[in-house]
């Protein structure tokens, strides 16, 4: 059996062929080429010769148990990272108990309340050596500080451990409304994740700068493009003013991007970005080291863009948006599951998503070349008008914020501006569909089949959210509770101090089996909870 | 209990005044709707009115009024008092609809039990101020008070509704020209208190000011309401820290018996009452002559009649046959 | 003009999903369709749509999950209006799967409408909510 992770040479096997044999070049056309500032083809000379993308499936449903064993199908299909979705509640900060928590335990993702949830859902996975994505922002601290736990009671130093926690708090007040505290507060937390990351866990990103749910929630391609950026920028600023250098910690900042169906504008929103932030980067925060100035990104085909009508369809849209990403020069890829718009993902339509990538690494031949759309006129001018439409969006966050990006999105966000921005695209785009001037095939075009059988949906039963309470219970029966309140003092005392990071008073706790909701409602009694301005 | 659909009107009002919030809600939109039930409910409430301090609020978009609003009821709530808001949102001039966000930028004053109701202005102007009077009264025999009626914007509607009023208060923010955009729609005239909201900003002080010197002109040129007690307080708040809100909670307090001690609450109330005869006369007569007009058109405007003459003429002629022989 | 009345709706995340682009995007379409729709927005319980039900005295509710959660908090808000003793039909917006319509249905609620449902299919669903109750 070929061995898919070892890429072919061009001394030996087949080399770097077309499929009928031409042998072609790592890269074509003038500089700045890839790996050269400013990076607009990619990051790397060799692009995906050197390494293909990594293949991220996200995955997350029910008890730890039933995603772990998620998990270990998937990497025995030939996955290469973890990516782990936490349910409701988890996201929230609640506990699987709590009031609110009713009919959302497990139900669109995995359930953690403490770290003996978190040991379950990595249980025979050697953390050492796979990397792993949390998607998690409001309580992101606090996951991380499980799951250093969880490695070191395995004997994995946190030094060693690889992979991508969210914590990108701002696109929550902008689009996900996922947050707990004010917009201030937590980005102190994200602040003292960069900062324990930096010190202690040189190889993990300690935020994904996301603009995939800003685009789910209907923003424009360019503005996807302008308000992460601006993010990423926010939390430069603030880590700089809590004292860190931004070469310290800028090449661990990592980015996360939509692919949607627009084909040339998802790469040329790929292209741009990283021309701006390496601009930005070099220009603007004084950054010299290289990997400072590189954009790295993971990309999520666009869920929003999948139908419930003809779901066999979205295959191939999925197809076609992880090809975007792919020759928009990719780090990583997740492929929607095509059944995603009517249920969570089942194991089988997981598994199509992940051939799906595989057929694009291993059989189209466009993982030789790099960047080999640059050059294309349309292509160029793409670029070009994605990173002038970004632009304006920073000039106008500079005016709200008084020559501060990170002051201009607090703003921004206080007022409603960025959330009205993307309402405004959301209306617009349905109103084009209604009116026929947009065709959705099978939606409002080419209906004929949309009676067809369906095919078996994944559920979750109430079995599990019952399965979740009397676990948290029996682990609450068995802690130190006097331990547990003296880890929740600590943590408040050191909330109430902007200067010391929160992590390792957090470690403390996770380990004496405090829950997510306890830490977090600590939390709320110094940082407030937060309410937005609500923009219709 | 029966279903307030299963109700009369009588018994509708009976259980409002009980502190039925379900009657009271109902009685609300009887009176929204117009027609009869209305005038049913008006009959079975306006003799028990009076009790309600009747307070109007307007500001333009993005003023911060149902923050405002909201920690002010709030507070109100908190003592021991029973606010309602009856928070007035613009329909769609296109297609009637309207998408009326009042609860959810005041949803602490929801969760803390304040009573509020959203309407939309449903089009026509005239519509509004033959309700908002209507509504008013229902809330007042429900046992509301104050009652705030909460606008937005600053057109004439606003204005009218929110002159209807035992104390008016405009709010205005600083750097948006507020104050000079309240001057041109008459909120000065009608003003008995005013909010600088926002006033943690640097430029608030102009806004003040700007106020001060429009209220100086208004004085020398006679303008003013007729029936002010005196010249209007000018309160500095930060609605989202609620700074000033107390401040402005006893101005306002301090208004109602200013017109007390200057035995000016009735005469307003007076005025009022007057301007509601007036709303409805003009909505009767207009809608009578609708009719008319209709009638007079559909009866003798055929093309035999019309060809020869400018359209002008021919409306003349309709018009003299419609006022001298209106039962026609 | 007692029959121009627009309809009143109330429209309201239930639960702790803050993806509200959906909803939103119902708003307008419903403002559109000439209702009235009181908004509420994120992270709403059944008794804060009860309130907002009861003093805005609203002819319809819609809640809208995208969470999975439909099996369960549908048949909670039907069950918390009728406890109330508020006869107000429930429409359900979000990923609901067709095998759960029957389900739904019998546990009382009045309509279901998935993600990019067109405008006309969103008020007609709410005006065939609305009818079915009667005023």
């Amino acid at each position: 059996m070929a061995n898919p992770d070892s890429r072919p040479d061009s001394d030996s096997g087949p080399g770097f062929r077309t499929l009928s044999g031409i042998p072609v070049d790592s890269v074509y056309g003038d500089g700045p080429l890839p790996g050269e500032f400013p990076y607009t083809r990619g990051v790397h000379a060799e692009m995906y010769r050197s390494r293909l993308w990594t293949m991220r499936m996200f995955a997350g449903f029910g008890t730890a148990g039933d995603t772990n064993a998620r998990f270990h199908e998937l990497l025995r299909a030939g996955g290469t990272g973890l990516s782990t979705a936490f349910d409701m509640p988890t996201l929230m900060g609640r506990d699987s108990d709590h009031s609110w928590a009713l009919g959302e335990v497990g139900r669109a993702g995995v359930a953690v309340d403490t770290v003996e949830d978190m040991v379950d859902l990595f249980a025979g996975i050697d953390l050492g050596a796979v990397s792993t994505s949390m998607t998690i922002n409001g309580p992101a601290p606090i996951l991380l500080a499980m799951y250093v736990a969880v490695a070191e009671e395995a004997g994995v130093e946190r030094a060693r451990l690889s992979g991508t926690l969210q914590n990108d708090i701002l696109k929550e007040y902008q689009a996900q409304k996922e947050y707990v505290f004010p917009p201030r507060p937590s980005v102190r937390l994200v602040t003292d994740v960069i900062r324990f990351t930096t010190a202690e866990m040189p190889r993990w990103n300690p935020v994904s700068i996301s603009g995939y749910h800003i685009r789910e929630a209907g923003s424009t391609a360019a503005h996807e493009l302008a308000f992460t950026l601006a993010n990423g920028f926010a939390y430069v600023e603030a880590a700089m003013a809590a004292g860190l250098a931004v070469d310290d910690f800028a090449p661990r900042l990592s980015f996360f991007f939509n692919s949607h169906n627009d084909f040339f504008e998802e790469v040329g929103k790929f292209r741009a970005a990283r021309r701006i932030w390496a601009t930005w980067m070099r220009d603007r925060y004084g950054a010299t080291d290289e990997r400072s100035l590189k954009l790295r990104f993971h990309t999520q085909t666009a869920g929003v863009s999948l139908t419930a009508q003809q779901p066999e369809v979205n295959i191939a849209r999925v197809a076609l948006q992880a090809m975007a990403g792919v020759m928009g020069g990719t780090q990583s890829l997740h492929t929607d599951s095509h059944d995603e718009a009517l249920a969570l993902p089942s194991e089988e339509a997981a598994r199509i998503a992940l051939r799906t990538q595989q057929v694009i690494a291993h059989e189209t031949g466009v993982a030789h070349v790099a960047d080999p759309l640059g050059g294309s006129h349309y292509v160029e001018w793409m670029t070009d008008e994605m990173e002038r439409r970004a632009t304006d969006v920073f000039v106008h966050l500079e005016d709200l914020g008084g020559g501060s990006i990170l002051e201009g999105v607090y703003a921004g966000i206080e007022s409603g501006w960025f959330a009205g921005e993307i309402a405004d695209a959301a209306y617009r785009y349905e109103r084009e569909v209604n009116a026929g001037e947009r065709i959705v095939v099978g939606v409002n075009a080419f209906t004929e089949g949309n009676d067809a059988e369906r095919a078996k949906l994944l559920r979750i039963g109430q079995d599990t959210e019952d399965l979740q309470l009397k676990r948290l219970a029996g682990v609450k029966q068995a802690r130190d509770d006097r331990a547990v309140a003296d880890s929740l003092r600590r943590i408040v005392a050191d909330a109430g101090d902007p200067t010391t990071n929160l992590m390792p008073a957090l470690m403390d706790s996770v380990r004496v089996r405090t829950t997510v909701g306890e830490i977090v409602e600590a939390l709320e009694g110094v940082f407030g909870t937060y309410v937005e301005q609500a923009v219709i | 209990m029966a279903p307030v659909a299963d109700r009369t009107v009588p018994e509708l009002v009976a259980a409002a005044r009980g502190g039925e919030l379900r009657a009271t809600a109902r009685l609300l939109t009887f009176v929204e709707r117009g027609g009869d039930l209305a005038e049913q409910v008006a009959e079975a409430t306006h003799r028990h009115v009076g009790n309600a301090h009747v307070i109007g609020l307007t500001g333009p978009p993005g003023s911060g009024k149902s923050t405002l609003t909201a920690v002010w009821t709030i507070q109100l709530a908190e003592e021991g008092r029973r606010p309602a808001v009856l928070a007035v949102d613009p329909s769609s001039p296109l297609t009637g609809g309207a998408i009326l966000g009042d609860r959810v930028r005041m949803a602490a004053a929801t969760a803390a039990g304040v009573f509020i109701r959203s309407m939309a202005t449903r089009g026509h102007a005239g519509g509004l101020a033959l309700a908002v009077p209507g509504m008013v009264r229902v809330l007042d025999i429900a046992g509301f008070d104050p009652v705030i009626v909460e606008t937005v914007g600053v057109g004439q509607v606003e204005v009218d509704v929110t002159a209807a009023t035992d104390t008016a208060v405009v709010v205005v923010t600083p750097g948006m020209g507020d104050a000079v955009q309240a001057n041109k729609a008459g909120l000065l005239e009608v003003a008995d208190l005013f909010a600088v909201n926002k006033s943690d900003r640097p430029d608030a002080v102009d806004v003040r000011r700007d106020l001060e010197l429009m209220l100086d002109l208004s004085k020398l040129t006679g303008h003013g309401r007729p029936d002010a007690v005196a010249r209007p307080t000018i309160v500095s708040t930060v609605a989202t820290t609620g700074r000033g809100v107390a401040e402005l909670a006893d101005a306002v307090d301090s208004h109602l018996a200013a017109l007390l001690n200057a035995g000016l609450l009735e005469a307003r109330r007076e005025v009022r009452r007057r301007a509601e005869v007036r709303s409805h006369l003009e909505h009767l007569v207009l809608a009578a002559s609708a009719a008319a007009v209709e009638a007079a058109f559909g009866a003798a405007a055929d093309a035999a009649e019309t060809a020869d003459e400018p359209p002008g003429v021919t409306a003349r002629r309709l018009a003299e046959r419609l006022l001298t022989n209106p039962g026609s | 003009m007692a029959d121009a009345t627009p309809v009143r709706v109330v429209l309201a995340k239930l639960g702790l999903d803050g993806h509200d682009r959906g909803l939103k995007v119902v708003a307008r379409m419903l403002r559109d369709g000439g209702m009235e729709v009181i908004y509420l927005g994120l992270r709403q319980t059944t008794s804060s749509i009860i309130d907002a039900v009861e003093q805005e005295d609203a002819d319809v509710v819609g809640i809208s999950m995208l969470n999975a959660g439909h099996l369960t908090l549908g048949p909670l808000m039907v069950d918390a209006l009728a406890d109330a003793g508020l006869d107000v039909p429930v429409v359900i917006g979000g990923i609901v799967p067709d095998e759960d319509l029957p389900t739904l249905a019998a546990a009382g609620v009045a309509g279901v409408l998935g993600p990019g449902s067109p405008a006309a299919d969103v008020v007609a669903c709410v005006r065939a909510a609305v009818a079915g109750r009667g005023r």
